[in-house]
């Protein structure tokens, strides 16, 4: 489900399915992206923020056109105790493989994948992010 | 063949591409076939171009026939000059009927009375259009040949479309020339400006296609807003808001392509408005300001930022008037009165 910013429209309520993940998406070129992300949080139910929160950042190949810095994101992602990944969507190769992470994630955030859980996984991927 | 002569047709050779020679010089018809055909077309450019110049002089050209070429040249290539749009007003409702004959001998008396050292050139093509060249002298030098007018004029329209060369103070005699020539008594510059001169014209002459205001009480159901995306797995949760952005942006710009125009100018002469505890301007005078929008193709991207999401829909009128008011220079001032909102002068 694609969406510019949340709250979602309340009238397509009962045709959405559970919500397993949600995959924040900010255009570093764009402070306004971040804005529209900071303002949509406050609209997420805390217990999103286990592990099935996501903030993806794109356009990180141009490295002229940067309006946010990594900093910010760093923190906004410590804040909520969510993962950052980064990523290129201009790049085909980048594109697929962020694509691949993302669907990984997914399903341990479904409980498609035995043993490990969306708390689990996002505390393995804080603690190696460090490095 | 006079020197001066020579070296323009040379120059002029010169401006044309290499593959698109030949069928310039074809379309000049000052050089026979036979002649055409003994040009190699193959070697550089400066050879090509001094072989015409063989020919011409072979031809006795003068520097009329030159300017002709030269017409030519700049009618292919009309998007390289900058054009102005002028509007002639007539007196009475009279539609007189148009002369060409009449039309050209008019301009070339008027011109000629007030300067004795100008070139004029006329051609006509299908679409109605008459050019003009006009190459400007003065009372003791004669014509330059190489910083041109040219005037576009369809008949039957109080519409000329101007490209006027550096020389800005012949301007009033080439306005005077053309009011008299067309049977017009008054001529002002609009504030339209462009490369593009068929988009002007599609402008003046409305030929673009224009939306007008539908009002219906409920939204249309719209058609597919958007056609790349036909995985049917990937669900729009802002539809609804996406297909109404796509309903004003067609009711505001149409659904066919847009002229083509370069940049959108705004001079404001408002106040500065701020926090009054910030007493940024302690003097109350007017904050002069230049706003200048440029786009290879403005309203093609003015249309295209609602969608982006890169602007709200509906978009300010003060972009979006810009072909129903056929300008692209705009003066903005306070209005004085009740609603302290600018407004747009004429």
């Amino acid at each position: 489900h694609l969406a510019t910013s949340l709250p979602l429209p309340s009238e397509r309520d009962h045709r959405r399915p559970r919500i397993d993940l949600v995959v924040f998406m900010i255009d570093i070129k764009s402070k306004y992206s971040l804005k529209n992300v900071e303002t949509s949080l406050a609209h997420v139910d805390a217990s999103f923020f286990l592990g099935k929160v996501c903030f993806l950042v794109t356009g990180v190949g141009r490295v002229n056109a940067c309006s946010i810095e990594t900093n910010a994101i760093c923190k906004l992602g410590d804040a909520y105790c969510s993962t950052v990944l980064f990523c290129e969507l201009e790049l085909e190769g980048i594109r697929v493989a962020t694509a691949q992470r993302l669907l990984r994630m997914l399903q341990i955030c479904a409980g498609h994948i035995p043993g490990v859980s969306a708390l689990s996984f996002v505390s393995l991927m804080r603690n190696s992010g460090d490095a | 063949m006079d020197e001066t002569v020579a070296e323009y047709i040379r120059r002029t050779v010169l401006k044309i591409p290499r593959d698109e020679i030949k069928m310039m010089l074809q379309k000049w018809g000052f050089l026979s076939e036979a002649q055409l055909q003994t040009l190699n077309f193959h070697q550089i450019k400066d050879n090509i171009s001094q072989e015409v110049v063989q020919l011409c002089e072979e031809n006795s050209a003068d520097i009329k026939q030159a300017a002709v070429l030269d017409i030519i040249y700049n009618h292919i290539y009309q998007n390289k000059r900058m054009w102005s749009v002028y509007q002639m007003k007539k007196s009475g409702e009279e539609l007189e009927y148009f002369d060409i004959t009449d039309f050209k001998k008019k301009f070339k008396r008027r011109l000629r009375s007030a300067l004795k050292n100008v070139t004029i050139t006329f051609k006509e093509y299908e679409d109605n259009a008459i050019w003009i060249r006009v190459a400007w002298g003065t009372a003791y030098k004669k014509p330059n040949q190489y910083k041109p007018s040219y005037v576009v004029y369809h008949s039957q329209t109080p519409y000329v479309f101007i490209s006027a060369s550096a020389l800005k103070s012949n301007m009033p005699l080439l306005c005077q020339a053309l009011i008299v020539a067309c049977n017009y008594h008054d001529i002002r510059e609009m504030e339209l400006r462009s490369h593009s001169l068929n988009s002007l014209k599609d402008i003046v002459f409305k030929r673009y296609s224009q939306n007008f205001q539908t009002y219906t009480t409920k939204p249309l159901q719209g058609g597919n807003v958007e056609p790349e995306n036909a995985d049917i797995r990937i669900v729009q949760e802002n539809r609804s808001e996406k297909e109404r952005i796509h309903r004003l942006n067609q009711e505001v710009f149409g659904s066919g392509p847009q002229p083509k125009l370069e940049f959108a100018q705004y001079r404001l002469e408002t106040m500065f408005k701020s926090d009054p505890k910030m007493d940024v301007l302690d003097k109350k005078e007017p904050f002069r300001c230049l706003v200048k929008f440029s786009s290879p193709h403005l309203l093609e991207s003015l249309k295209s930022l609602a969608p982006a999401g890169m602007a709200d829909a509906p978009l300010s009128p003060l972009l979006t008037c810009i072909p129903h008011k056929a300008r692209n220079y705009f003066k903005i001032r306070e209005k004085k009165g009740l609603f302290p909102e600018s407004f747009v002068s004429p």
